[in-house]
């Protein structure tokens, strides 16, 4: 089994984020902690989808296929927040 | 090494296109599963922002550690179903295949890990189950531990048909039954769903997790 060596960098810096986002979450509170959290789980997302998932290789449309369904929730999201925010 | 050469099959006029629209048609597939759990996020945001206080307070009887164990032995599994891919890619069927079954068993650990967490949750009083006796100081908590048990629920049935399907295509792939490299498509779009049933964890990590 011959090891892949971006594909091992990819491993490396997604511990690295799984290090620090629960360094994070022990030394944060409130929004901000989630904020952070979040940040560093789409950051740990992004590796994956465009690493392992193929996105870096693969054409525009493919690539607007896989995103598609996060601006879809990022609507849902907005919405919701703009709702229960300013009740 | 290319056993057969690669040829597109009826209706798609050259291999690049057939490859397009079966990666098109899994990265849509994974789209509607990114939706199914989408909603469930979409409460775990509304009870967050309505009772801020009570899903911190819930967050934090939860064991982060064992779920940030579990965290990094699904990416490590992440990792050996690219390498199945990338040795897919390159004709290596030996390789490919034991790389699956590493992802497997990867995820087998997980399985073992979450039902040994879900024991230790039971006994805590944690888990709402039917004839479980739980005890939550405010129905928030009662609520957030619901989400809870559907969310990581509904991940591990997602990563069990995973297992099965990295399970059957294994040996199909080291015994020469996926011919290479025009059937390689159909370990690409397994190791997608894979890597989607991780990217789903890295949410449902930090949002249930690692609240405070």
């Amino acid at each position: 089994m011959k090891l892949s060596h971006p594909l091992l960098l990819v491993w490396v810096a997604l511990m690295l984020l799984l290090v620090s986002t629960v360094v994070a979450s022990q030394n944060l509170t409130g929004p901000f902690s989630l904020a952070v959290n979040l940040t560093i789980a789409f950051a740990k997302a992004a590796l994956i989808y465009w690493f392992y998932m193929h996105l870096r290789q693969e054409s525009g449309l493919a690539r607007l296929a896989a995103l598609a369904a996060g601006g879809w929730l990022a609507i849902l999201f907005l919405f919701l927040s703009l709702d229960y925010v300013t009740r | 090494m290319a056993e057969t050469p690669l040829a597109a099959r009826p209706p798609y006029s050259e291999p690049r296109q057939q490859h397009d629209a079966a990666m098109m048609g899994m990265y849509l597939f994974l789209g509607s599963e990114i939706m199914l759990f989408g909603g469930i996020f979409a409460v775990a945001a509304v009870i967050r922002i309505l009772h801020p206080a009570d899903i911190v307070e819930s967050s934090r009887a939860l064991h982060y550690l064992i779920g940030a164990l579990n965290t990094g032995v699904l990416l490590t599994s992440s990792f050996f179903v690219a390498s199945a891919v990338e040795a897919t890619k390159g004709g290596r069927r030996r390789a490919g295949a034991t790389w699956l079954a590493a992802a497997a068993v990867a995820g087998l650990v997980f399985l073992v890990v979450k039902g040994y967490e879900y024991g230790a949750e039971y006994r805590e009083g944690l888990l709402p189950l039917p004839g479980a006796d739980t005890q939550f100081r405010t129905a928030p908590q009662h609520l957030f531990m619901n989400l809870y048990v559907l969310a990581t629920g509904l991940h591990a049935i997602h990563l069990l048909i995973g297992i099965v399907l990295l399970s059957v295509l294994a040996p199909c792939l080291a015994f020469g039954k996926v011919r290479l490299p025009d059937r390689g498509i159909l370990i690409i779009a397994a190791a997608l769903y894979w890597h989607l049933v991780d990217v789903i964890w890295v949410f449902i990590y930090p949002v249930f997790y690692l609240a405070r």
